[in-house]
């Protein structure tokens, strides 16, 4: 009888191995959280695209809830979300652009084209500002709240299901 | 004939291949410990990006920026720990090829380690359970049976 | 006319395929449950018909790439008309949909071959055997046609051209992996038939070993020579100069590979023997199931990796299901049909008995890690506990210990013997083999490499050790013959195809040892009239050209290298542009050597006239490859 049952093991270690493909087959296997989640944005220090002379600090992104979105003329996917960035600027959320491995002049034409819903745009031409914040792709988008945590993360385009489903109710949780 | 065009053919595609284009870069080391060091370092490291590659064989831009920092790092003077917390604190545990010691990973370790061990007590038990088989592999059956047959062999 | 409907042919042919294939399946198990001959009787030329509907459609499908039907969305999709013929005949299975069809038609093949073979063995066996791969076939042709099917057509609106087949695939690597690898995976399906078949009819004795024996040492030889294949594609195609990564999939093809050993050297037991019989069979299972989940894991998109296919859930879900039907059903079969009291069959510690428990102890040890550090990210996301990855520093980590302990006791067992041998013998035997290893490998890396290595030195001592007791064996079997030759005849084949395992197996470990050590590699500025050296060879830049090809534009380096001995060849290396898709491509300039290879590859244009250039000395690198392919002497290994 003890027998019996060992050989009955190796069917009951499939099956717990199935749950865990069954599980998988779910998800998306490249979707990761930031690193960053509840943490502080990192320091930096940077110029402002608009303005060479302007210097601003992490202290820009303290005071109210923002949404930091970082983009880049040569991104493709950017240019397809901005009305959806125009949008969530026009319901009164702050956002704060990062040009991100571009030159002044390409990123103050593709704002000219496509829009400009950001209060200020940090210029991150080595992408050192990216590299601080673990981005490995343009866009993605940051969600910090007031005391200048970082309380939500988005990689790659935002549909506008996207803004509906997800940062508007996002927003509301931490504003 | 046929065969040696067969055969130039066969490696004259050896001769030259495509590959991806991967970031090929100039880096000066004063001294090969540290060039050693950024070799295991890049190697041990995943890309965010891409599907499974190391940094070091990736052509990524973000495998460029990681290789770059992993370079500056190292000529500050960062021990390979320091350097692996900075790039953890950035992109998070995924990137490591070599994931830490920490209580979700006890048992990727662990396992192993203890069929190691069981394996081996199993073998002793076997071959110990088997010895006293071979011990008693006749049946006094068998052996009555075995002893008739010796017996008729004697008085024939 | 007639070739506007040759992929509709197809799509028939495949239909038609799959009810004989139930017919196959249906028939032949009914038959030999209730004993009816001639129900049995349908297996064998179902078998054929099925394997004949399935390569007619197969056929179509390669006429279709050939005649550049792009109504066929699976052409369009992974062809173009101005692809070699060769590339179009091999880009059939450079895709899911015409993967699987190759897949199918494997496997109704091997179902074809068994039944054909096992004409004189027991007429309920064989009809067993045949009604398991025809459920098998089942699976699959329903897979297909439920979620695959690669006649589907793009109608109207019928393309002009094909999206063309992905650069990477255009290469001789494709032409010859896959094939080899699905042969080796759809191989262990007649040796899983077999096991059932077994199972089922209670004739779990050592006659059943017997007859699967030989297909399970020819599925290995080919799954073993796909995987080397694979290796050698990957070296020169994507990593650069990397022959293994650990990736999920070379892992999958790994894990059946490590079982099949496992199952190679306990059918010798239970045939020889008649112990290990539960372990056997469950062995047979473990190594098609895993086959099957490699394919699941491939296809399925949950792990991410370098090779993986275009994936899509409802094919992951249908081949879960296939995988979950499949191995509950063997399994519970089996945990109900293990006989349940073992058959003690007695050995003692030195024992040819004891050295292959151990042996397969090792290699279950190494499945069940390797397959740990493929799923372990899996398991850990399912758990919300966050994501991780496993790569070749764990691997490794555990790998090479284990390695090293298995090769101690592969030493040993071809001067084993069966059931006991005095401790003394086994001294007699070794002691001088073992010194002698020892000596020489230390001393190898002595006058071998740029310095002396720990690491070299132990796969060097290691290697010798498997081999130098095999060969000393071989002489004293030999030594007792009236001539060499009578003396070299009298060996069986069996004991070849052990003697080619082994050494393919230290061949192999020489290689890794040497090249993961010895690896030279240097970037450098190079501009014409600069001079580089590496390894004993002097790599001069005589020219920078730009040359336009077919479709791409090149800057091409002309590299002189000089060997050591005055004598210089020359090196092409160049950087190209594709003009379709704008896609930058390095061409890597390979001067392969059964010693060594030479890898030049151009990187950036630094301006200035100078480009970054990498240049890799590998010593014995073929030597990794050449210890796969010698397991080709494997089937040769026939049971006697």
């Amino acid at each position: 009888m003890n027998r019996r049952v060992l050989l009955f093991l190796p069917l009951l270690g499939f099956i717990g191995l199935a749950v865990f493909f069954y599980y998988g087959l779910g998800q998306d296997p490249s979707y990761r959280d930031s690193a960053l989640m509840t943490r502080e944005f990192p320091a930096f220090e940077a110029s402002t695209l608009e303005d060479p002379e302007r210097q601003v600090d992490e202290s820009l992104l303290t005071g109210a809830i923002t949404l930091v979105n970082v983009w880049g003329e040569w991104c493709p996917a950017c240019k397809q979300e901005m009305p959806q960035l125009l949008d969530l600027a026009d319901r009164g959320i702050r956002m704060v652009g990062i040009n991100y491995r571009d030159t002044r002049e390409k990123g103050r034409e593709f704002l000219d084209e496509f829009g400009n819903p950001f209060e200020v745009n940090i210029f991150d031409p080595e992408g050192d500002l990216g590299f601080d914040l673990g981005v490995y792709g343009a866009p993605e988008t940051f969600l910090v709240d007031a005391q200048g945590v970082i309380r939500y993360h988005h990689t790659g385009y935002i549909s506008p299901e996207d803004v509906r489903n997800t940062l508007l109710p996002e927003v509301e949780k931490w504003r | 004939m046929a065969l040696t065009r067969c055969i130039t053919a066969l490696v004259s595609v050896l001769l030259s291949v495509s590959v991806m284009a991967a970031g090929i870069e100039l880096r000066e080391f004063d001294d090969p410990v540290m060039e050693e060091r950024y070799k295991d370092l890049t190697a041990s490291m995943r890309c965010p990006l891409c599907e499974n590659q190391a940094i070091d064989d990736s052509d990524a831009p973000i495998s460029a920026d990681m290789r770059e920092r992993v370079y500056r790092l190292l000529q500050d003077g960062q021990s390979d720990i320091e350097i692996t917390n900075h790039m953890v604190a950035r992109f998070g545990d995924y990137i490591l090829y070599n994931p830490r010691l920490e209580n979700r990973t006890y048992l990727l370790w662990g396992i192993p380690i203890a069929l190691i061990v069981g394996g081996g007590l199993m073998v002793v038990l076997i071959v110990r359970a088997r010895r006293n088989a071979s011990a008693t592999a006749l049946s006094a059956e068998e052996q009555a049976r075995l002893n008739e047959l010796i017996n008729r062999e004697r008085s024939s | 006319m007639f070739t506007e409907m040759i992929p509709e042919i197809g799509h028939y042919a495949l239909v038609i395929g799959l009810l004989m294939a139930a017919v196959q399946t249906l028939a032949p198990l009914a038959g030999a449950t209730m004993r009816k001959p001639l129900w049995m009787a349908y297996g064998l030329p179902m078998a054929a018909g099925q394997f004949l509907f399935v390569a007619i459609a197969y056929a179509c499908l390669t006429t279709s790439y050939m005649l550049d039907d792009f109504s066929v969305a699976n052409v369009a999709n992974n062809s173009n008309s101005l692809l070699p013929w060769y590339y179009k005949f091999s880009a059939v299975w450079g895709n899911h949909e015409g993967s699987v069809l190759l897949w199918s038609l494997m496997l109704a093949g091997w179902s074809f071959v068994a039944a054909l073979f096992s004409r004189n063995l027991p007429r309920d066996m064989v009809a067993r055997v045949i009604g398991v791969m025809g459920a098998v076939c089942v699976g699959f042709l329903l897979f297909i046609l439920m979620t695959s099917n690669p006649f589907e057509r793009l109608l109207p609106g019928i393309p002009q051209d094909g999206a063309d087949l992905n650069p990477l695939l255009q290469d001789f690597g494709l032409v010859v992996h896959p094939p080899m690898l699905y042969m080796g995976y759809v191989g262990f399906s007649v040796v899983f038939a077999f096991a059932i078949a077994a199972l089922l009819g209670g004739r779990l004795d050592s006659a059943w070993t017997r007859w699967a024996r030989p297909w399970c040492n020819v599925a290995w030889a080919f799954l073993t020579v796909g995987i080397a294949l694979g290796s050698w594609w990957a070296y020169y195609e994507l990593g650069w100069g990397g022959w293994w990564f650990w990736d999920p999939v070379e892992n999958a093809s790994l894990l059946p590979w490590l079982t099949g050993t496992a199952l190679i050297h306990s059918l010798a037991v239970t045939e020889k023997r008649g112990s290990f019989k539960s372990w056997t069979v469950l062995l047979a299972i473990a190594t098609f199931s895993l086959s099957l989940m490699g394919t699941f894991l491939v296809r399925s998109g949950v792990l991410t990796s370098v090779h993986a296919f275009a994936n899509d859930p409802s094919r992951g879900f249908f081949i879960l299901m296939l995988l979950a039907i499949t191995v509950a059903i063997s399994l519970f079969i089996f945990a109900l049909r293990a006989p349940r009291v073992s058959h003690q069959v007695g050995f003692s510690w030195l024992s040819r008995d004891s050295l292959l428990l151990i042996n397969n102890i090792l290699l279950v040890i190494m499945t069940v890690t390797v397959l740990l550090g493929t799923l372990y990210p899996l398991i850990l996301d399912s758990l919300n506990l966050g994501k991780i990855s496993v790569g070749p520093p764990y691997f490794n980590a555990l790998f090479v210990p284990l390695t090293v302990i298995m090769s101690i006791f592969m030493g040993m067992g071809p001067v084993s013997r069966w059931k006991r041998m005095p401790g003394k013998e086994i001294y007699k035997r070794l002691w001088l083999s073992a010194v002698a290893a020892v000596v020489i490998g230390a001393l190898i890396p002595v006058f071998y490499g740029p310095e002396w290595n720990v690491w070299v030195a132990l796969g060097m001592i290691v290697a010798l050790w498997i081999v130098i007791p095999m060969l000393r064996d071989i002489f004293d079997k030999v030594r007792h013959a009236s001539s060499f030759m009578a003396g070299i005849k009298k060996l069986s084949y069996p004991y070849w195809g052990m003697v080619l395992g082994h050494l393919g197996v230290a061949v192999t470990i020489v290689g890794v040892a040497v090249v993961s050590n010895y690896n030279l590699e240097r970037n450098v500025r190079m501009s014409p009239g600069t001079s580089v050296e590496l390894g004993g060879y002097t790599f001069t830049m005589t020219e920078l050209t730009e040359r336009r090809g077919a479709n791409f534009l090149a800057d091409t380096s002309i590299i002189n290298v000089q060997r050591g001995d005055g004598r210089n060849f020359i090196m092409r290396p160049e950087k190209r542009l594709y003009l379709a898709t704008g896609m930058p491509m390095t061409q890597v300039a390979l001067r392969p050597g059964f010693f060594r290879d030479l890898y030049v590859a151009m990187g950036e244009d630094l301006g200035d006239g100078s480009w970054a250039m990498r240049i890799q000395f590998k010593p014995m690198v073929r030597w990794l490859w050449l210890g796969g392919v010698n397991g080709c002497g494997r089937p040769s290994g026939r049971g006697r």
